[in-house]
């Protein structure tokens, strides 16, 4: 498989990364030189093969339903760019 | 007098319980060796205030003869790990200024046993790198002379970009740098593919991944979560094994993270390997394979044999398709975690008229090259009418690589024997070309590990005709990193350890 330029517009825009018209033509060239690395997997035999979930086998563990954080709104916005009376400040998303 | 950077970190520890040193003294020693050797760009922050405030605690702990299995000893840590207050930015841009206001359990776990901080290493950017030249605090330069180079000549180059000089390895370059030039003890760093190993391979010192879920990612920039492990770098088997012990261990803020108590790794340095089975694996015996890489490969065999372990050869019929899901998986699950950084929480932001361009024009300035490609490749394989083809195909060859290693494990092998890496350390810029398969490709030897979650120690074993250090790498059981503590020290003992370079920067 292989991408056209329309392919890495649409790809980068789900990723939210910006690239301009001049670098397109050059991500695909990359792009597509690694999902050609990856075409040698096509010929492989998964039939009837679980795909991995737990690379070391183990059980979650549970813990009780109970609060052990919290109250701590000023170091959660120790680093934000942009804050405004204890909130993240973003551009007006609701018209 | 002794120079204290010339000690490892066992004899460091020796002699500050005996009170023959103490650990001002060391720290110090530590910052002035890190103050000259600037030029190589191993540390991106030095925390010296710190560091002697530590010392000094240390040293008091010390007189009352208290104090932990690391006190007072003077370490790095790499940039990936939250440290409280200290700059971290897995040396991306998009984390510019981030401090963090908590502690990653690894480095808690260091300062608890009463390791003194000297500052924050250098990396490749989000781990995603080979050679440390993905940083945006810019390349690391081994501490080791390319062949036939003259003090002068690299001194130069030092001033030059560090064009032509070698690479210490990556992504935990700033670290192995750092513990070959002595600037440090010892290194905290991570491998997700081989970040770990393959430096400690370029630079002629002792590195392991441990088993996935020995240490706790709590507080790590997560590169890729299923793949990623903490681990020491050092400069011998015994002084890798102190550090692991202090690093590892349960932590309920990682559900991944094993419950199992920690052994005192280092009562297994100096055990007798005598009985164990060695595997030798024929695939991964490459078409074209470097001949010195070979012969390191069969001389470990026979140093092992010799050891009093049997060495038998043995088949992982899967090993060519783990560097292929790898840039599949790594990539999925980078895609994922790095969806974090959005110009809002933390780190850089762009403006942009509403708050897709806002994400977009962020990303795009905060995030290099690197990771950007993987970032963008990591999207497609997740995305709608592809996930089946790559992801999940990947996973299940994972589950392949996997049963590979469980087969050879249930026939009696105790450890597997491996090269490290194709090739010996290659020169800053040397692998800038088109194709980013080419660096990949770095990684063909140590990546299954990742994928089968199993512990893998790379050690010393010799050097190349041109005088630059070669590794072996042995593979072990599930949380079994005793055995191949052991064996390791049987591979350091038949080598000799690696006379590191003196310095010339």
């Amino acid at each position: 498989m292989s991408v056209d330029l329309s392919a890495v517009r649409r790809i980068a825009h789900l990723a939210r990364i910006e690239v301009t018209e001049a670098e397109t033509p050059h991500l695909q060239g990359e792009i597509n030189a690694i999902l050609k690395f990856v075409e040698a997997l096509d010929a492989v035999d998964v039939d009837g093969v679980e795909p991995m979930t737990s690379v070391i086998p183990m059980r979650l563990p549970m813990r009780e339903d109970v609060v052990t954080d919290g109250g701590i709104a000023p170091l959660v916005l120790a680093n934000a760019p942009m804050t405004e009376d204890g909130f993240f400040v973003v551009p007006k998303v609701i018209e | 007098m002794t120079d204290p950077t010339s000690l490892t970190l066992a004899e460091a520890r020796d002699r500050l319980k005996s009170r023959a040193m103490s650990s001002r003294e060391i720290t110090k020693a530590h910052l002035e060796a890190i103050e000259r050797a600037k030029a190589l760009n191993a540390f991106v922050a030095v925390t010296a205030d710190k560091a002697l405030a530590m010392a000094e605690a240390s040293d008091v702990r010390l007189a009352r003869r208290e104090g932990g299995p690391l006190e007072g000893l003077p370490i790095g840590v790499k940039d990936l790990y939250a440290t409280r207050g200290v700059h971290t930015q897995a040396c991306s841009h998009i984390l510019d200024g981030f401090k963090p206001t908590y502690e990653s359990t690894v480095t808690a776990h260091l300062w608890r046993d009463g390791a003194v901080m000297l500052g924050k290493l250098n990396m490749d950017e989000f781990a995603m790198g080979s050679s440390n030249e993905t940083s945006y605090y810019g390349p690391v330069a081994s501490p080791w002379l390319p062949p036939n180079w003259s003090r002068d000549q690299a001194r130069a180059a030092l001033m030059d970009g560090k064009r032509g000089l070698l690479s210490p390895g990556g992504s935990s370059g700033g670290s192995s740098a750092a513990v070959a030039a002595r600037l440090c003890l010892a290194a905290t760093a991570s491998d997700t593919g081989g970040s770990i190993r393959q430096p400690a391979a370029f630079t002629g010192i002792v590195g392991i991944k441990p088993t996935y879920g020995r240490c706790s990612r709590w507080g790590m920039v997560a590169f890729a979560s299923s793949l990623d492990q903490a681990g020491p770098l050092a400069r011998t088997v015994r002084d890798a094994a102190i550090m692991l012990r202090s690093m590892a261990g349960p932590d309920p803020k990682d559900s991944t993270c094993s419950p199992d108590p920690v052994p005192d790794y280092e009562t297994a340095v100096g055990r007798s390997v005598k009985g164990l089975t060695i595997g030798v694996p024929r695939e991964y015996r490459l078409e074209g394979m470097n001949a010195e890489i070979e012969a390191l490969w069969a001389e470990g065999a026979e140093w092992l044999r010799e050891a009093g372990a049997n060495v038998v050869e043995v088949s992982l019929p899967n090993t060519r398709h783990a560097l292929p899901a790898y840039y599949i998986v790594a990539p999925a699950e980078a895609s994922s975690n790095l969806a974090r950084y959005d110009g809002v929480r933390y780190g850089l932001r762009q403006p942009g008229a509403d708050i897709v361009e806002l994400y977009e024009k962020t990303r795009a300035s905060g995030f290099g090259a690197e990771v950007r490609r993987r970032l963008m490749i990591g999207t497609y394989v997740l995305s709608a009418g592809y996930y089946d083809a790559y992801y999940v195909r990947a996973q299940k060859i994972r589950t392949l690589i996997k049963r590979d290693f469980e087969r050879v494990f249930a026939d009696g092998v105790d450890a597997i024997l491996t090269p490290a890496t194709p090739s010996a350390a290659f020169g800053i810029g040397e692998k800038s070309s088109a194709d980013p398969v080419e660096m990949y490709l770095n990684d063909v030897f140590t990546v299954t590990v990742n994928m089968a979650g199993l512990p893998g120690i790379v050690a010393p074993a010799g050097l190349s005709s041109e005088g630059l250090p070669l590794g072996l790498q042995l593979i072990g059981r599930p949380f079994d990193e005793e055995t191949l503590f052991s064996l390791a020290e049987a591979i350091e003992q038949s080598a000799g350890r690696a006379k590191l370079p003196e310095a010339w920067w």
